[in-house]
């Protein structure tokens, strides 16, 4: 297995997401550059343990909305008003916006639609989730019932991973 | 222990005197002459004589040939861009004296005609109403601020909440103000059964007797619920339900504070909560129907309990969220952080939009469906009150939506501050368009009765949450999901 970075990794295997938790504050508070931590289901408040950046996934989404919004304003005005106007329950269509109450369960669904459609692909793209993509799991073990912390070597990196409760301890 | 400060007292004091003498100003005003002054009352009406010019014209053809015609087939006739005018236009362009001779003309003609000329037939009856049309508004305002808080309380024992349980003093302590909007309205509802004002359609005199010259043929079928005795007893059971449940809930939670370290009494308060939840389902329904909706007593709407009850419970929590910032600013709630703050304002975001959905509901099946006996409730909101009521939707959708839609938003006081503030003002808004269209129809206004009112109802608000704050800790003892709250994060 081979990444970018130039310094070798060490990878540690723990069977227990607390201490998991725990290791990894520990390491970061000892100055270790955790890179990447494996467990086969989430571990509340690991992604602030670990360090990282706020998803700006919500950001995204909000403008997924506003483009689902204009797209379905602008459906809505080309196909009821401008090209094909009908008289749907009395309702005078000369102009979008006196027609609007009909359209708002349209608005809301093609809004919905854009958000989340957009946001799970923008997911599968920043992850690098795509069919036949080479596994990037150091370990299948990792996907059971083990838990796997990867940091850059360094002096007493092994010793402290294994005073963390580390069970077993690779290089790559 | 939690002491309301001197100048907080002071200025609640100043606000219910300022209040009362707003009121005692409103009650003493002569009705007549003021709705002469009131810019909203005669030039609005002129107004639409001129807006309207052609279809009133157009209009004037059916009212002399077709006022018996029956509502359906009538708004066949009429172009369907004109259907609209056509179910509304009695109210707007025709006199008073007019529309009694309609009534005597077609008195059983109960089409959307009829009920118009009836709602315009004692349109003069209606400024009299006004002062107690606006304590109405300012009770039912401050009613949601009680109730709500009480339901959002039992919820967190029903649903087993965890991280709330550094709050339910609060909530307590808000819960306990429904008895006193409660028991205003009760006045205004004996006021109303003995003819001292006319907010309730049903109420008039004689309106249910075949031999009355006000006799309503379809108000009378609704007599087997709309009369004074049942409609006391349903209000004297609110008053129990509501203000009895409030009130063991905060026996328990003192009750449970004496009791040895612990020890506690979730259980009995979690079924004490869920039958006060059971019996506030059909409540919240009920007591929409028989406060807010039998003013307009012609109209019904199936989602008007669902759509009252969003609305004052999102009032609540609003309410809440400010009690809780100005008590963490202060340094009463040291254990309260932004998480708890965060989901607050989840719920206050959650349930603006929930508001708006059940709003828009009602509003769009009857502006398709577009039935004369439907449209009426519309007509006077999207007439003389449109500027309002588009205001309203603005201030409860999209101000909260918009300013609290980020999770950065809802953890900073500030934007939440401003977001509880724009949503206040819409809710009272909101509950003044429901209620002011039916009651006092075109002469409504922002006078004294009015701010008086709001202004009592907050000092007296201020008062009571106060002393019920100060009257135990802050902080449960013995709520076993104590530490719960404390670990909160998100």
């Amino acid at each position: 297995m081979h990444t970018t970075d130039s310094k070798p990794l060490v990878r540690a295997l723990y069977d227990d997401d607390d201490v998991v938790l725990g290791a990894v504050k520990e390491l970061r508070a000892q100055g270790v550059a955790v890179k990447e931590v494996y467990s086969p289901f989430p571990i509340h408040g690991l992604d602030k343990a670990m360090g990282l950046k706020d998803t700006r996934i919500a950001m995204a989404a909000f403008m997924y909305g506003l483009l689902g919004l204009t797209t379905i304003v602008t459906i809505t005005y080309f196909q009821m008003i401008v090209d094909w106007p009908m008289n749907i329950g009395g309702k005078p269509n000369a102009t979008w916006g006196w027609n609007m109450p009909a359209f708002v369960p349209v608005l809301f669904e093609l809004t919905v639609f854009f958000t989340a459609h957009l946001m799970v692909w923008t997911f599968f793209v920043l992850n690098g989730l795509y069919p036949g993509r080479a596994p990037q799991n150091p370990d299948p073990r990792t996907t059971d019932d083990k838990f796997m912390i990867e940091v850059e070597d360094g002096n007493h990196v092994v010793d402290l991973l294994k005073k963390t409760g580390a069970i077993e301890i690779t290089h790559a | 222990m939690f002491v309301l400060p001197r100048n907080v007292k002071f200025l609640a004091y100043a606000l219910v005197l300022a209040g009362a003498v707003g009121l005692a100003i409103g009650f003493t005003q002569d009705p007549v002459a003021e709705a002469g002054h009131d810019a909203h009352g005669t030039a609005a009406v002129a107004d639409h004589h001129n807006d309207h010019a052609a279809v009133a014209d157009a209009h004037g053809d059916h009212a002399v040939d077709a006022h018996a015609d029956t509502a359906g087939a009538h708004a066949e006739e009429v172009p369907a861009d004109t259907a609209v005018h056509a179910a509304g236009a009695p109210t707007d362009h025709h006199g008073p004296s007019e529309s009694h001779e309609a009534v005597a003309a077609h008195g059983d003609a109960h089409t959307a005609h009829g009920d118009a000329e009836m709602h315009d037939a004692h349109h003069v009856d209606q400024s009299g109403n006004r002062p107690w049309s606006a304590l109405l508004v300012n009770s039912i305002f401050f009613l949601s601020l009680g109730i709500g808080a009480t339901f959002f309380l039992a919820i967190q024992y029903v649903a087993q909440v965890g991280w709330s349980a550094g709050l339910t003093r609060v909530f307590e302590a808000v819960s306990l103000w429904v008895i006193v909007p409660l028991l205003v309205i009760l006045v205004i509802a004996i006021a109303g059964l003995n003819h001292v004002h006319g907010i309730w359609h049903w109420m008039h005199e004689g309106i249910m007797d075949v031999n009355s010259p006000n006799y309503d043929e379809i108000i009378a079928g609704k007599s087997g619920y709309l009369n004074g005795p049942f409609f006391i007893a349903r209000l004297v059971a609110y008053i129990v339900i509501w203000f009895g449940g409030a009130y063991l809930l905060r026996k328990n939670s003192l009750a449970e504070d004496a009791l040895p370290k612990g020890q506690n009494l979730w259980k009995k308060q979690r079924s004490l909560s869920a039958v006060f939840l059971v019996l506030y389902a059909v409540t919240s329904s009920t007591s929409a129907w028989d406060i807010i909706m039998s003013i307009d007593a012609h109209w019904y709407s199936t989602l008007f309990g669902w759509y009252t009850f969003a609305g004052m419970f999102v009032t609540s929590i609003v309410a809440l969220n400010l009690i809780v910032i100005y008590l963490r600013l202060g340094g009463h709630l040291p254990w309260i952080n932004a998480n708890h703050q965060h989901d607050l304002g989840k719920f206050m975001f959650a349930f603006s939009i929930f508001w708006t959905y059940l709003w828009f509901s009602q509003y769009m099946l009857i502006w398709y469906a577009n039935i004369p006996e439907e449209v009426t409730y519309y007509m006077a909101r999207f007439g003389e009150y449109k500027p309002y009521l588009i205001t309203m939707v603005v201030l409860n959708f999209l101000v909260p939506f918009l300013l609290l839609v980020s999770r950065d938003a809802k953890r900073i006081l500030g934007f939440i501050s401003l977001a509880s503030f724009f949503v206040l003002v819409g809710h009272w808004m909101d509950h003044y368009i429901m209620i002011m269209p039916g009651s006092v129809g075109m002469g409504y206004g922002f006078g004294a009765a009015e701010i008086g009112g709001f202004l009592f109802f907050s000092g007296l608000f201020i008062l009571v949450v106060g002393r019920n704050l100060g009257a135990a800790p802050l902080k449960q003892h013995n709520h076993p999901m104590l530490k719960e709250s404390e670990l909160f994060h998100q």
